[in-house]
């Protein structure tokens, strides 16, 4: 079960992770992240200060945008992921190609 | 216990002594009384023998008629005229006998005269009581409680009554209206219990009619014929057991002309209704077999023709229609109409705003006999329409139309609309049935799927004199999608991999087997780690779909050297025991996912390790399913339980390390089953 609140704080859009991300609830992440790029943002934080947990299809979803963001120049931070999670992150290899950090606030500073 | 039978014949030839006995007494007494001789016998004897007669009457018709079974109401009315017909018969022989003779001394004869009279009580008896046991098997065919309590005080009463006939004390006598009043109410009363007429047919009714009729013409004729002999008595002053003061004979007498002529009249009023009552009773056939159409018969067109049909008979239709909504154009099923004729119908429903008869609406049935009133050149007269729904989804409509104006009343709507529903109903089972037979066939194709994928694993993982290498994979699904294997490459060289595709299940099972074909063929080429690694991710880039990614470890394990390369695809860091340290540890080096980055930097997030090994060490490959299994706490299983599971069996067969964190891992999440898949490979060198 998961649920995702997007906010616009300052022209930073904000997507709140609230729960588990798993096979079936990943379907939810990429659809968050999906509207949010549909939208032309730039900028994007993905505050993980709730994320419990993430499989491998969740981790599938951030994957996948990597290419795309790129391409487009969008810059996207993960913040204020658990132990747990990060370390979900760092064992794929994830955590080189995503940019994460501490909080929200160093998240802003970080796409300055 | 006695049979049925055997009871019913003693019972005869019981009630045949005891009337004998009554004919010899009455008669030796009556001979005395002319003679004016002291009586013989004692009066009482001959009045016990008649009401022994009949009571053993009453209990050979009780087991004759009462026990029998599956016996409908006219073999029991047929039974009644029969005994009145041969009784009448009898009696009948008896009084051309007496024209005969004419005026001779022996019709005179007030003893002969006595024995005839024996001879109607007997017969009228036989006509009286068997009527009596057939009328209660139909007063109780539709028994309450309370029918039951009545009919058992009456029967009570009338058994009580023989008792009170041979009782001896005058003051009885004074009570004789009261209990004759007392047993006639009751027979009234229970005459009112008419409901097995409903269930006759017409033909049955008309018979019911015939058979009735006659049996009371022979009530009347014994009547007549009694109640002369007994008048005859009575001037001539001789003694003799008079029917008249027999409260059981008497009310027997009311009781059964009573309910005969009831049901004659009840049949009689009941013939022009009974129609409705057939009608009624095909209504509920035909809804039944609405309903067990889908058990017998295998297709959904059946449904709809039992549909069509049982709404015709039902409603009397001249013609109607089925209209199933189709992709294309509407299927209809017809049934003495045109679909030419249906489309005029329709177009002239159409111009009438009526807007098509396919319209969803609450009201179920609709009558448009007042549309169609205005329709010119066609022959139809008045017509309802009912919607055939599936799963809260219009399916189709039924129309029904009749010649006649104002065909179709209220009731009429009502029941297509049920047979309507009930035809949506077996069309939705039929389907739910399809649908379960469909999944059945898929839960075999996995079945096979996942015999299929088993064989994808190695049956032995390869080993040499160095080693030993055991494993177990378990899916959480049918399928999954964890994957290890190995690869001789030389005598002293082996390459292992495990392996674990980003999700589960199906799509899950054909990443893994893409994985085995690229190590079943880079395994060959003895590439280093490393670059096995940069060419399998090269691989999937162009076959893993844009969401999916492979997390793997590859080991290639040289024995001459005793060393081991290594390197690691972003999957779970390897555990390492090292006997000489006697510590278990991770290896923790870096890596990247295959097809996470599809692109030629993938080769920069990628490091080869190597380290070298001595008899004793064991290294444990595993993927998350094991360290993210949870208990019903929430708590995974974690590195840490993993560590010290293995540090407990280092010095452990390797199998038996293996079955000792399997057997740790489900002891932790207290359950049965996993919701993921789970690998585990144990290396342990000699």
């Amino acid at each position: 079960m998961v649920d995702i609140k997007t906010i616009n704080e300052k022209g930073i859009e904000v997507l709140k992770i609230v729960g588990e991300v798993d096979a079936s609830s990943s379907i939810q992440l990429d659809k968050a992240i999906h509207d949010v790029l549909e939208k032309g943002h730039k900028k994007i934080i993905v505050d993980c200060g709730s994320l419990e947990y993430i499989s491998s299809a969740g981790l599938g979803v951030f994957m996948s945008y990597i290419e795309e963001m790129k391409k487009n120049g969008v810059q996207m931070v993960l913040v204020g992921l658990n132990p747990k999670v990060k370390n979900v992150f760092e064992i794929l290899g994830l955590d080189q190609l995503l940019n994460t950090a501490k909080n929200k606030e160093e998240g802003k500073i970080m796409m300055k | 216990m006695f049979k049925a039978k055997a009871i019913a014949r003693l019972a005869a030839f019981l009630a045949t002594v005891a009337w004998f006995t009554w004919l010899v007494t009455g008669v030796s007494n009556i001979f005395s009384h002319n003679n004016a001789l002291p009586l013989e016998v004692n009066p009482q004897v001959p009045l016990i023998a008649v009401n022994l007669f009949l009571l053993f009457m009453y209990v050979f018709y009780k087991y004759r008629i009462e026990r029998a079974d599956n016996v409908n109401f006219i073999d029991l009315l047929w039974r009644v005229f029969v005994t009145g017909l041969i009784t009448t018969v009898i009696s009948i022989f008896f009084k051309v006998i007496m024209i005969l003779l004419g005026e001779t001394a022996l019709t005179q004869d007030s003893m002969f005269l006595f024995f005839i009279y024996t001879v109607n009580f007997g017969l009228m008896s036989s006509v009286l009581i068997s009527s009596f046991s057939v009328f209660r098997r139909l007063i109780l065919y539709q028994k309450s409680k309370i029918l039951i309590t009545v009919w058992k005080v009456f029967h009570y009463g009338l058994l009580v009554s023989l008792v009170y006939n041979v009782l001896p004390f005058p003051f009885l006598n004074n009570i004789f209206q009261y209990y004759l009043f007392f047993l006639v109410v009751l027979g009234l009363v229970l005459s009112a219990n008419m409901k097995w007429v409903a269930y006759l047919n017409f033909r049955q009714k008309w018979k019911g009619i015939l058979l009735i009729g006659l049996a009371l013409f022979y009530m009347g004729y014994f009547i007549w014929t009694i109640y002369n002999l007994s008048t005859d008595f009575d001037t001539l002053g001789i003694p003799y057991n008079d029917y008249k003061e027999n409260v059981f004979f008497i009310a027997l007498i009311a009781f059964i002309f009573v309910y005969t002529l009831f049901s004659l009249l009840v049949l009689l009023f009941n013939l022009p209704t009974s129609s409705v009552f057939e009608q009624k009773l095909e209504e509920v056939v035909n809804f039944q077999k609405l309903s067990q159409s889908i058990q017998t018969e295998q297709s959904e067109d059946r449904v709809y023709d039992i549909l069509l049909e049982s709404s015709v008979s039902t409603v009397f239709a001249q013609a109607a229609w089925l209209e199933l909504n189709h992709i294309s154009s509407p299927v209809y099923y017809c049934y003495n109409i045109s679909e030419d004729e249906i489309k005029k119908i329709k177009a002239h429903l159409e111009k009438k705003k009526v807007k098509g008869i396919l319209e969803k609406g609450p009201d179920k049935t609709r009558n448009l006999t007042r549309v169609l009133r205005s329709i010119g050149g066609s022959r139809f007269r008045s017509m309802i329409v009912a919607p055939v729904v599936v799963k809260n989804e219009q399916i189709g409509v039924i129309a029904l139309l009749k010649e006649v104006s104002d065909g179709f009343n209220r009731e009429m709507e009502q029941i297509v609309s049920t047979f309507a529903n009930q035809a949506g109903i077996s069309i939705e089972n039929f389907r739910l049935l399809s649908e379960a037979l469909q999944n059945e066939r898929y839960m075999e194709e996995l079945k096979i799927a996942k015999r299929v994928q088993s064989s994808l694993l190695p049956a032995e993982p390869e080993s040499n004199s160095d080693f030993d290498i055991v494993a177990f994979s378990g899916a959480a699904d049918e399928v999954g999608g964890d994957y290890y294997d190995t690869h001789k490459i030389n005598d002293h060289k082996i390459a292992l991999i495990i392996g674990d595709v980003s999700g589960k299940g199906t799509s899950a099972a054909f990443h893994m087997s893409q994985m085995k074909g690229i190590f079943q063929s880079l395994g060959q080429l003895n590439l280093s780690p490393k670059l096995f690694l940069i060419k399998a991710n090269n691989a999937l880039s162009r076959c893993l779909d844009k969401a999916s990614f492979i997390t793997a470890t590859y080991f290639m394990i040289d024995s001459k050297r005793k060393k081991v390369s290594f390197a690691r695809a972003g999957h779970c860091p390897t555990l390492y025991f090292k006997k000489k340290k006697n510590k278990v540890d991770f290896f923790k080096n870096k890596g990247l996912g295959l097809g996470i980055l599809r692109n030629e930097s993938f080769e920069d997030y990628i490091q080869e390790s190597q380290f070298s090994y001595d008899p004793g060490d064991i290294f444990v490959l595993y993927t998350d399913g094991i360290t993210e299994a949870k208990n019903k706490k929430g708590e995974e299983y974690g590195y840490d339980r993993l560590i010290d599971i293995l540090d407990a069996h280092t010095e452990s067969e390797p199998g038996n390390i293996r079955e000792a964190i399997i057997a740790d891992l489900y002891k932790f999440i207290e359950s049965e089953t996993l919701d993921d898949d789970y690998t585990i490979v144990i290396v342990k060198f000699n």
